[in-house]
């Protein structure tokens, strides 16, 4: 194992120690989602049937607020006793860093989708067992690229003030395409005929934004984590 | 300086002689002022996208001053191009607002440099670099949006056609684009230049502390 993955699988490693420990943000985190989609159920659910298109816009919306919430809650959690810093002064890749964080909060995201679309399965009718491999493309390609921006703005917001509320001030308007291919791909799937030419129109988009953006992410982390 | 000032004095001239030499009807009007600050918002974008670049991998800080000069035009041309949009829209597509690629990627440019603004505003020290970080990223978003939002409205297309410009409205429209690309240019320069000087007049402040 080479240097840069060892980093990765140190922090990827210390993460879920922590996190296995107390549970603390999975849990939270888990029920938040699960609370998010009953709200817009209940706002979205018209004498008793589901507005057209309805159970894709509530799993991502789900999954933006959950994913923004936990992202938040990691980092809080760097800030606490001043870690972050620790890591950063580390003698380590920058870049590694990064990448183990992203994978940490991918691994938090993936386990509350797990309940997730499930959950929106059965709440909605929507085929997610018949679509399962299309639809964990999907979330898996929408929710990288979520996370890919959202651990860099997290990060780089850990030492801003009012961090709370600036981390969707930011991170919302830049995933605006995940959102749209997101809802869009997983819409076309819960179709009576599932669409699969939508669908992977959609998630061929997911995946460029996903190489731009991780790319990107990459290359901006050290300048921005530098004092 | 005596030039940037004197061109400033000329410019609101331009812009309020241009329209008056259309012979179109009044509501068309607008688009001399929406097209225009629409370009200025996209340029505004464009060298606050690269000042960013500048400040995080070349290491320039001056370059700050440009991005916040630069974020600050964005935030204002583009508030300018989505209130004139609107209300030429109201007349030519009979509603205020299409979800049309252009005018969703626009909004959400804009949605990017406000929160930029909001940042350096409460983001406390530092949020300098972390103001360039989203700026970078959002300038690598357009692409995008514009993509994104253009496929997904193709299954509802607007109800409207959009109207091509006739030839006869080119020489005000140009005009006019001289005109705000003059404003733009000023007030880039004239508030970057506020910037330099503030940071001066912070170095001096720091000299006669430690002195």
């Amino acid at each position: 194992m080479n240097a840069f993955a060892r980093i990765v699988w140190f922090v990827v490693k210390k993460d879920l120690t922590v996190e296995v420990r107390s549970l603390e943000i999975l849990s939270t985190t888990m029920f938040f989602a699960v609370t998010v989609v009953l709200m817009f159920s209940f706002g979205l659910v018209v004498d008793g049937r589901p507005l057209n298109d309805v159970a894709a816009a509530i799993l991502w919306v789900a999954i933006a607020f959950s994913g923004t919430l936990a992202l938040g809650r990691t980092f809080e959690r760097e800030r606490h006793n001043d870690t972050l810093r620790a890591l950063l002064l580390a003698p380590a890749d920058r870049p590694a860093l990064y990448v183990g964080k992203l994978l940490g909060i991918l691994l938090l995201l993936g386990l509350v989708e797990l309940v997730l679309v499930p959950l929106i399965g059965l709440l909605f009718n929507a085929p997610v067992i018949e679509q399962a491999v299309p639809l964990l493309l999907l979330v898996g390609a929408g929710t990288l690229g979520f996370a890919a921006v959202g651990t860099l703005f997290a990060a780089m917001l850990v030492r801003a003030r009012s961090r709370d509320v600036l981390l969707p001030i930011m991170l919302y308007p830049m995933t605006v395409p995940v959102m749209i291919a997101g809802v869009r791909g997983t819409a076309a799937l819960f179709q009576p005929t599932p669409d699969a030419a939508v669908a992977q129109f959609w998630l061929s988009l997911l995946a460029a934004f996903d190489v731009v953006f991780v790319i990107l992410a990459l290359w901006t982390f050290e300048p921005v984590m530098t004092d | 300086m005596a030039l940037a000032a004197g061109m400033f004095a000329v410019a609101p001239w331009m812009i309020d002689a241009a329209p008056y030499e259309a012979t179109m009807g009044l509501v068309y009007k607008i688009y001399f002022f929406h097209m225009p600050s629409a370009w200025m918002f996209l340029t505004a974008a464009i060298v606050a996208g690269v000042a960013s670049f500048r400040l995080l991998f070349l290491k320039r800080p001056r370059a700050d001053h440009w991005v916040t000069a630069a974020a600050e035009l964005a935030v204002v041309f583009g508030a300018f191009t989505l209130v004139t949009g609107p209300l030429w829209a109201r007349k030519a597509w009979g509603v205020w607002w299409v979800w049309d690629a252009r005018l969703t990627s626009s909004l959400m440019l804009f949605m990017i440099f406000v929160a930029y603004l909001l940042l350096r505003k409460y983001g406390g020290p530092g949020s300098d670099k972390l103001g360039a970080g989203l700026a970078l990223f959002g300038m690598a978003n357009v692409p995008f949006i514009y993509v994104s939002v253009n496929y997904w409205r193709t299954f509802h297309p607007p109800t409207s056609v959009v109207p091509t410009l006739p030839v006869a409205m080119g020489i005000p429209l140009w005009y006019c684009v001289t005109a705000f690309t003059l404003l733009f240019v000023i007030l880039l320069r004239l508030r970057a230049r506020l910037e330099h000087q503030r940071a001066r007049v912070e170095a001096l402040y720091l000299a006669e502390d430690e002195a």
